[in-house]
């Protein structure tokens, strides 16, 4: 899967200012920068949901999940018909076992399925966009800023859960974030976006430990740390 | 659904007209047709209350029987306004995106249009009569149902839900089908009633000037028009038509007013709670000498017996900034707010102690109060008016409470704009907030704090909305400011590594409670309590092992009406025994400067 | 500031443009012949034909909308079919009444709205007086169901034929202006004190009052230096919008008062079937409204500083 001089403009402003990324099969690749950055455009961009010029190649089926979990499910459906969306094609019975499936794989018992959003906390809707995302049976997953609407205590399990679909699954992922401690502890490369272009783009234990640009050195000497 | 007695009248009324249409012309039909030769253009009387017209028909009659026609008038004008509209709105969505826009700005320029003007120009075209009243007051609906159409429209289908479906490949019509209509299909139907108010008032405005029914046939407002010419002998031949004009519009918007109020709103549902006990006073511990903020058994009650602040007991000395954790929920904002008064309405604020620099707060005057008090909220954006210049936004505190000149105030805000390093002091006191940055904006918020004698400097969340370098800069400044000004700050965060990096003491709240109060530099290593270490180790940080998987805390906490009368943690808590879940754990020291309220803390 | 007025102004004059093509296209759309429909079947052949020929209908129509424009520009209307009156004339005669009218509500509305909107809204934040709420909130609504044509003939019936105050019709003293006003004020004043209230409660909440409220500021210069500019933008905004709504309502009260204003004028040129009058007062009329609401948006780009910002 790749991104080839990717740009995305609204108006006279461009947002992004042709990136180029490689994502390998089987890894997680994060996309850290601050606000105005062009992160989030890349994600829609890839996700082909704003016009942008450039190609991404070697990914047919991409699919997305949301940062404001109370946002991406329709409040009027319920979330196993939500899941189900992407599986119109099978018969009813064979949807609703596939459906109890994929909540098995993030964790959510199928009673689950019967439930409005509304129902749900933050986490396990977080969780239902993701399952409903792996209904499509995608090729590349982009996660744009998924926890950080959600508590510290629950941002953990969902981490651990992409980390774990990676492993089970070997599904490429496109992670996105502000947060350079999150990005580091989810991903085998790390690439820094500052103004519109990848600045720095590298395996995730050199970036963090030799930084090459400026920016990148800026950044991670900001990120708070506890004192030990 | 109807619960305000507002939209019980305005039903009731609506479904007096409805009925009035469909059993008055069977009733009254006949009398109302009735000339009566020697009893032509009568006042009131026995037999007809409301007077004869000129052909000595029973005027109260043909009122009752207008009804009929007058709601059906309304209500097809209304189905052709809104029909209208709705295509009007729905086709930008579908157009190419020029044809689209203009469209758009068609509508958006019609909308300012009053309606009454559209529906004359359709009745020159149109003729006089009921026809050409219709098509106008329909045309006049039209422009604003697009509009509402075209909002609606845009707010769904730019919501993430639909984007996820786009992903999926679900088809244009499933969407469509299942996404977006069902999501607006509501409100506009509850929007038809506001509608057909209007149209039935537009309608009575039309004939009432002679433009709209013509006779033989009559609504009220051709009634009332042929009333309106015998006002000055009898104005009670006026009063029936207008009454029921009068009634069925309050009827209609009522209604109309409380469905669009009911289509608006988000069904979110208030917890009801159980009553809670009150607070136990053993928190309250010894006064704390030459602390700027000391405060014991905080309690911030709801009128519903919602409890989110229970009995916290933490203390700021001079030149030290203590921070206070936890996550959304936990009653860390509110704690900040009871102590710098800004609970809203129906919260209710106890304490046992709330000293500021010794002195209880109930002493202090208004100016001391807004000199010593400095407080920083999360959003830059939002904490200052964008209405005034920043430098006469700090310059107030001094003129209203230091009794300072405009323009030695002015000398000051400037002066302390410097002070917070921002760049150019003079230039950035002349602008407005909106031409500032966030972090620009912080550090003004901030300066704005520093025009009186601050002693306490509250900070809720300030660093929250800003990129992590804007932080740091952010949090070096606070950090700067309490060691010259010698003031004590009260900083809260959800964001326990930001709290780690600038606080001397840590408070962390739990479902309304403190757990824990610490010494930073134990923060990492010296955590007593196990939320406090789970807090910790679910939060990665730079050094966090990649190899394991990260902690999470199961389950989650407790809403201010859950709380029961156990240690609010323990569902949750790998420690926890039966003890913990009946008895709970009081805050009790734990070593040097900490305090924990745990029964297994170790 | 400089750009977006010029944008404005683009819009008013390309808004204008359509009107006035409204307008002429008007006397098109009636269906047969207008100068037939209006003097009746009875009309000898030659008159009609030299009212069509003084007309201009038997031109081309790009030719007729050239002389139109052309007319408009010089300030000429045309002729009224019932007097022969020119209709500029007509129009110069009536205006400055119903102007007069129009302005006198719209100021009447605003003050007496817009402090009894942040009354309500300071007394019932926070679901504080929940009596007050539904009162103000009942009251409003149903002043705002009632057509103003409905206020007129109530007030004429009360006032002038009841208690014989006040005169029932004309324009005569001071006094004559009362009634009128009072009926076409009430309406939009109900409705812009429900938004002031709305407004102030949404600034109530922001974070800047809370600061101001944390710089323990006096009640009087927090409500009016800050809250009370910050709720002037939408306040006028659908102000502005209700002025327009209130020259359309001004018809129905001229009507009832027999106000010398275009109102009865324009009744009676449509119920005449008197077109080219109507085709004048409904484009001055339109006017009217396309500049009410471009006077609007550029004093809410001077008042508002962030106005500019959002535009973009």
């Amino acid at each position: 899967m790749r991104i080839d001089d990717l740009t995305v403009r609204y108006g006279a402003f461009t947002a992004v200012d042709g990136v180029t990324l490689e994502i390998p099969p089987g890894r997680i690749v994060g996309l850290v920068g601050e606000s105005g950055s062009g992160k989030s455009s890349v994600a829609r961009a890839v996700s082909g949901l704003v016009p942008h010029t450039g190609s991404v190649t070697g990914a047919s089926r991409i699919q997305m999940i949301f940062q404001d979990p109370y946002a991406s499910l329709d409040p009027r459906m319920r979330v196993g018909d939500s899941v189900g969306e992407a599986l119109l094609h099978l018969p009813r019975r064979a949807r609703a076992a596939e459906v109890t499936r994929l909540l098995g794989m993030v964790s959510l018992p199928p009673e689950t399925a019967p439930s409005y959003p509304r129902e749900l906390s933050g986490g396990q809707r977080q969780r239902v966009a993701i399952a409903r995302a792996l209904a499509a049976d995608p090729d590349l997953l982009v996660a744009d800023e998924i926890t950080s609407a959600l508590d510290v205590s629950v941002q953990g399990s969902i981490l651990n859960l992409i980390r774990s679909l990676r492993d089970r699954t070997g599904l490429p992922i496109l992670f996105i974030s502000h947060n350079l401690a999150v990005v580091r502890y989810v991903c085998d490369e790390i690439a820094v976006m500052h103004r519109g272009r990848v600045v720095e783009h590298g395996h995730t234990v050199d970036l963090v430990s030799s930084p090459a640009d400026p920016y990148t050195r800026t950044l991670l000497e900001a990120v708070p740390r506890l004192r030990r | 659904m109807l619960r305000t007695p507002a939209a019980i009248a305005g039903a009731a009324l609506a479904a007096l007209m409805v009925v009035l249409a469909v059993i008055g012309p069977p009733i009254w039909g006949d009398a109302a047709e009735l000339v009566n030769a020697g009893a032509i253009l009568q006042g009131s009387s026995a037999a007809h209350p409301l007077g004869t017209d000129n052909l000595g028909r029973d005027l109260l009659a043909r009122v009752l029987v207008a009804g009929r026609y007058s709601l059906q008038l309304a209500l097809a004008a209304a189905l052709i306004g809104a029909s209208a509209g709705i295509v009007l709105g729905a086709l930008p969505s579908v157009l190419p995106a020029r044809a689209g826009r203009l469209v758009t700005g068609a509508v958006n320029a019609l909308v300012a249009f009053p309606g009454l003007l559209l529906a004359m120009f359709t009745a020159v075209v149109a003729g006089l009569g009921a026809r050409g009243a219709v098509l106008g007051i329909g045309a006049a609906i039209a422009p604003g149902f697009a509009r509402l159409t075209q909002t609606l429209a845009a707010s769904v289908s730019g919501a993430d839900y639909v984007a996820a479906a786009r992903m999926l490949r679900v088809p244009r019509h499933r969407i469509l089908a299942r996404h977006v209509l069902p999501n607006i299909a509501e409100p506009l139907i509850l929007n038809l009633t506001q509608a057909l108010g209007g149209a039935l008032l537009g309608l009575a405005g039309m004939s009432f000037l002679g433009l709209g029914v013509q006779p033989p046939d009559y609504d009220w407002g051709r009634l009332l028009f042929d009333g309106f010419g015998r006002i000055y002998i009898h104005p009670e031949v006026a009063l029936g038509p207008a009454a029921a004009i009068a009634l069925a519009g309050i009827g209609f918007n009522l209604l109309g007013d409380a469905l669009a109020r009911r289509a608006a709103r988000t069904p979110v549902r208030t917890p009801r709670s159980r009553q809670e006990r009150p607070a136990a006073a053993a928190d309250a511990g010894e006064t704390e000498p030459g602390a700027v903020l000391d405060v014991a058994g905080l309690t911030v009650t709801f009128p519903s017996g919602v409890t989110p602040v229970r009995g916290v007991s933490l203390s700021v000395r001079p030149g030290e900034i203590v921070g206070l954790v936890g996550e959304s929920g936990s009653g860390k904002s509110l704690t900040a707010a009871a102590v710098g008064g800004l609970v809203p309405y129906p919260g209710t604020v106890s304490h046992e102690r709330l000293r500021l620099c010794g002195e209880d707060v109930a002493n202090l005057s208004r100016k001391q109060l807004g000199t010593s008090l400095a407080m920083v909220f999360q959003d830059p954006m939002a904490s200052l008016n964008p209405a005034l210049k920043i430098g006469g936004q700090l310059a107030e505190v001094a003129v209203v409470h230091q009794g300072a000149t405009r323009e030695d105030a002015r000398r000051r805000a400037v002066d302390r704009l410097g002070h917070v390093h921002l760049p150019e002091p003079e230039k950035q006191a002349a602008r407005h907030p909106h031409q500032l940055s966030g972090g620009m904006r912080q550090r003004a918020v901030i300066a704005m704090g520093l025009m009186g004698d601050p002693k306490l400097i509250i900070a809720d969340e300030p660093t929250t909305a800003l990129d992590v370098t804007v932080q740091r800069q952010i949090l070096r400044l606070l950090r700067e400011v309490v060691e010259e000004s010698g003031a004590g700050a009260l900083f809260i965060s959800h964001d326990i590594a930001v709290v780690g990096e600038l606080c001397d003491r840590v408070v962390v709240m739990y479902a309304g409670r403190v757990v824990e109060e610490l010494p930073v530099d134990r923060l990492a290593d010296g955590a007593a309590h196990p939320y406090t270490r789970a807090l910790i180790s679910s939060l990665p940080d730079m050094d966090t092992d990649r190899a394991l998987p990260l902690a999470s805390i199961p389950g989650r906490q407790p809403a201010p009406a859950e709380v029961g009368a156990g240690c609010a943690f323990a569902p949750r808590c790998p420690l926890a025994t039966g003890r913990c879940a009946t008895d709970r754990p009081a805050l009790e020291a734990h070593g040097h400067d900490h305090r924990v309220a745990c029964w297994e803390a170790s | 500031m400089r750009r977006p007025l010029i944008r404005r102004l683009v819009r008013f004059a390309v808004s204008l443009a359509v009107l006035v093509l409204a307008a002429f296209a008007m006397i098109h759309l009636i269906p047969g012949d207008p100068v037939r429909a209006s003097l009746g079947p009875a009309a000898p052949v030659e008159l009609v034909e030299t009212r069509r020929a003084a007309l201009g209908l038997d031109l081309p129509p790009h030719e007729q909308l050239a002389a139109y424009v052309s007319g408009l520009v010089t300030g000429d209307m045309g002729t009224s079919f019932l007097t022969g009156e020119p209709v500029t004339a007509v129009i110069a005669a009536r205006l400055p009444n119903t102007l007069a009218l129009a302005l006198l509500a719209t100021v009447v509305a605003l003050l007496a709205a817009v402090p009894l909107g942040m009354w309500a809204a300071v007394r019932t934040e926070n679901g504080r007086n929940r009596g007050t709420e539904a009162t103000f909130g009942s009251v409003t609504s149903a002043v705002v169901a009632i057509p103003e044509f409905l206020y007129a003939i109530a007030l004429v019936a009360v006032f002038a034929i009841g208690l014989g105050l006040l005169p029932p019709a004309g324009k005569a003293g001071p006094e004559s202006y009362l009634l009128p006003v009072l009926a076409l004020a009430l309406g939009p004043a109900a409705m812009i004190a429900r938004i002031a209230r709305v407004e102030t409660l949404r600034v109530l909440g922001t974070d800047y009052v809370r600061l101001a409220r944390a710089k323990r500021l006096p009640a009087a210069r927090l409500h009016l230096r800050h809250v009370l500019p910050n709720t002037l933008t939408a306040t006028l905004t659908l102000g502005g919008l209700l002025l327009g709504s209130l020259i359309a309502g001004s018809v129905l009260v001229e009507y009832v008062f027999a106000w010398p204003g275009l109102g009865g004028k324009i009744v009676e040129a449509i119920t005449q079937k008197d077109y080219p009058v109507a085709q004048g007062v409904i484009l001055v009329y339109g006017a009217i409204v396309l500049l009410v609401n471009l006077l609007v948006d550029v004093v809410l780009g001077v008042l508002d500083p962030t106005s500019a910002i959002k535009e973009s």
